[in-house]
């Protein structure tokens, strides 16, 4: 039976072509991958070749013919024999293009309106009242959180440099080779691409990796790894297999290290649906967000804070002790003024705090706790009540997360809103060396609190 | 490459022989139908086809034992038909339905069997390496015996993550054969022009790991070669590298007008070195085989091919929803 040779899309974005030149004719035999023309398509010039075997019936479209359609019938192949001199051409191009597109523009979603009402958000406290507390620093509530959840699985393992013989660079592994082992505590050449990309491949694996970044400027070498392997193949597999697994180290500036060793890189990562985003300010939130990180069947970014690691906090003494990711905690609440923070920047939102209490201004201090998910509902809550609202962060201004609480906040909570939101950050510029300057360049609490008065009209 | 014929040297049955010839024919005639659906229009973005490099995928194959893994990067529909995927499910994704095996939701690059155990369909060149020891470090890990085909190109031998990769594999005695197709051509530029030392097997010298070069157009110097790389690692001898010379006939991927070679250049190797011409010969000589039941082979093969057509245009799109699942477990 006679087949049409139909003109080929060679290119994702080909929609028509010209035919340049036939290099068969009438009554050849050609087999498949033979070529049968040479086509120009928007970028190039293609040599096209047959599929299917038989004789050239009939060309339809001559060469030099410009602005073929694809799918336009260009010849009809016969089978060995068969007579081809009453074949005709087919009525031109089908829709097979056509079959395959959705639309993509109209997929864009309506504008919403605001609702009405206020969102009711999650405020049940982390630990029942009464519950006893031990005091223990944000470096021990890692370790313990780390080793509680090894004990209970197999599966889990830490990898990283210097985290085993050395004891960890900033001491958060100390002691758990003596308990573990070298087979699930392991120190890794300085290759944070590959070892990333083995510990990824670990988790598809069945395994639940932790990696330790020694910070996280240097998860920067891994970070394909991270999204496009990490982040993005339960998606790219239909929900097949997925990185059930915990990148996690300290973030932000330390003091004194200078550009390449100061980087935040919460807003970063809080872009990249597939990930979580966990970044604690308390001893009790960094071991219960850690456990819960742990326990995750998705691939989550754990941003610490070597400041942070030496400091005390109360920490619940219980027994499997989590906290669930996307519930931001109220540390102070007030009437005001709403300041939003997350990390370390969480100091200079509370202290900011406590001077503003002085001057008779009563702030609501939300720590967000993760930033995917982000808990917007507390948030808009708070602006609903308070009608203004301060974000702080340590990261960079553009494109930042307290941009996008702006944006959030502006359209869920518009007609609430006193006065204009401020965003907090780091100074646009890279972090400098000398101690002055790093100390313009961080946010401060005093830019906190000039910021509240700002949107007070104090 | 040495124009070497295949042998009988291998100690291969007529059986296996002609499940060697089925199997390259299926990817074959699989591939000629992807191109030809693409140029419909049925397969959109970028497809990259694997004709001429079947003997590669097939030969390792034959030495894999239940659970074994395999991953590679984007050229990768050979490596799914090859390890017992579904031919509909593989065209259906490359149509992007939902009948495809990631839902129509990862496309020519990015497909993936757990049933199979394969892992990708990788579209980052070289970003399969790191995973591929990471699949083989999680079963050293289990002490299941188990061993990973990592697969990657000439072009992708010379990312940095691939030797960061040797070390730690090599340090850790990973249960990983790191498989080379020497294609001869990253995208368009030949390999004498990207790499300064032509052997890519000797790399792994310098972390200890042996490696081989194979004459990727003869399935049966392949087999012999997986053999003695699969031994290797079952053992607990760590990594093993094979250096896999090879040939794509078609440009690196549909879009690719292939200037950087000649016509002649691919004719030769297409009428001297095929695989599966190769094969075929071997099975009629040895008269394991005879032309009628070579033909009903074909026959067998253009069913299964046009069949995995028919269902890939009339597997729907997926459902709108689709869009919003499998972002989180």
């Amino acid at each position: 039976m006679a087949t049409e040779i139909l003109m080929p899309a060679l290119s994702p974005t080909m929609e028509e072509g010209t035919l340049a030149k036939w290099l068969v004719k009438e009554g050849d035999t050609v087999k498949s991958g033979d070529i049968l023309a040479e086509i120009e398509t928007d970028k190039a010039t293609m040599e096209f070749e047959a599929v299917d075997e038989g004789v050239i019936g009939k060309i339809l479209v001559a060469e030099g013919s410009e602005g073929v359609a694809v799918n336009t019938a260009i010849a009809i192949l016969a089978e060995e024999g068969e007579d081809v001199s009453a074949l005709e051409a087919a009525p031109a191009a089908n829709a097979g293009t056509k079959t395959a597109s959705t639309g993509g523009s109209e997929a864009a979603a309506p504008a919403r309106a605001a609702p009405p009402e206020a969102p009711k958000p999650d405020l049940s406290p982390d630990w029942p009242e009464g519950t006893p507390m031990k005091t223990s620093t944000v470096r021990e509530a890692l370790r313990d959180a780390m080793a509680e959840e090894m004990r209970a699985n197999e599966s889990v393992y830490l990898m990283g440099e210097e985290v085993a013989e050395y004891q960890g660079a900033y001491k958060v592994s100390q002691g758990l080779l003596d308990e573990f082992g070298a087979k699930r505590i392991i120190d890794t050449p300085i290759t944070e691409h590959g070892f990333a990309g083995i510990a990824v491949g670990a988790a598809f694996g069945g395994l639940n990796p932790i990696v330790e970044f020694m910070t996280f400027n240097f998860a920067m070498q891994a970070i394909d790894q991270i999204i496009n392997s990490a982040a993005k193949t339960l998606y790219m597999s239909g929900g097949q297999m997925g990185a059930p697994m915990v990148f996690r180290g300290p973030n932000g500036a330390a003091a004194r290290v200078g550009a390449q060793h100061s980087h935040d890189f919460a807003a970063w990562y809080a872009q990249i649906p597939g990930l979580k985003v966990a970044m604690p300010y308390s001893a009790a939130d960094a071991k219960g967000l850690l456990k819960s990180a742990i326990r995750d069947p998705n691939p989550v970014i754990f941003l610490e804070n070597e400041i942070l690691y030496g400091r005390s906090f109360e920490v619940p003494a219980i027994d499997d002790f989590t906290i669930p990711f996307g519930k931001a905690r109220i540390w102070r609440e007030g009437s005001d003024v709403t300041i939003v923070s997350f990390g370390i920047g969480m100091q200079y939102a509370l202290e900011a705090a406590d001077k503003l209490a002085e001057d008779g201004i009563s702030a609501e201090v939300i720590d967000l706790r993760t930033l995917r998910p982000i808990d917007y509902d507390t948030v808009i809550a708070s602006v609903m009540k308070t009608n203004r609202c301060v974000t702080v962060e340590e990261g960079f201004p553009v494109g930042s997360i307290g941009n996008h609480l702006s944006a959030t906040i502006m359209q869920r909570a518009f007609d609430y809103l006193d006065a204009p939101v401020i965003n907090c950050a780091g100074k646009d510029v890279p972090m400098p060396y000398a101690a002055n300057l790093e100390k313009l360049a961080l946010v401060t609490t005093d830019e906190v609190v000039a910021a509240v008065k700002q949107v007070t009209y104090r | 490459m040495a124009a070497k014929r295949a042998t009988t040297k291998s100690n291969v049955s007529g059986e296996e022989l002609t499940r060697f010839y089925r199997d390259m024919l299926l990817i074959r005639r699989f591939e000629e139908k992807a191109g030809q659906l693409y140029g419909m229009g049925l397969i959109g973005g970028f497809c990259h086809l694997y004709i001429g490099q079947e003997a590669v995928v097939v030969g390792l194959e034959s030495a894999t034992e239940d659970g074994d893994k395999r991953i590679t990067s984007y050229r990768d529909h050979g490596h799914m038909l090859a390890c017992g995927m579904d031919a509909n499910g593989v065209m259906a994704e490359l149509t992007g339905r939902a009948g495809g095996y990631s839902k129509g939701k990862g496309g020519s690059m990015h497909m993936f069997s757990k049933e199979k155990h394969f892992y990708g369909g990788h579209g980052i060149v070289g970003a399969q390496v790191p995973l591929g020891a990471g699949l083989a470090f999680a079963d050293k890990y289990n002490g299941n015996g188990r061993v990973t085909f990592t697969y990657f190109g000439d072009g992708a031998a010379n990312q940095g993550q691939v030797y960061e990769t040797f070390n730690m594999a090599a340090l850790w005695d990973l249960p990983c054969i790191f498989v080379i197709e020497n294609n001869q051509y990253a995208m368009g530029t030949a390999q004498a022009r990207s790499t300064s030392s032509q052997d890519i097997y000797k790399r792994g010298e310098a972390f200890g790991i042996p490696g081989e070069m194979v004459d990727g157009m003869d399935v049966l110097a392949v087999k012999d070669a997986s053999e003695r790389a699969v031994k290797h690692c079952r053992s607990g001898k760590g990594p093993y590298i094979l250096e896999i010379k090879t040939y794509r006939y078609r440009g690196h991927s549909m879009s690719d007008p292939a200037k950087y070679r000649t016509r002649e250049e691919v004719q030769k190797m297409r009428e001297e070195r095929d695989p599966i011409e190769n094969v075929r010969q071997l099975l009629l000589t040895g008269k394991h085989a005879s032309e009628d039941d070579l033909k009903a082979i074909d026959k067998d093969i253009k069913a299964i091919v046009n069949a995995s057509a028919e269902f890939a245009k009339e597997s729907p799109l997926p459902d709108e929803a689709e869009l919003w699942t499998d972002i989180y477990a």
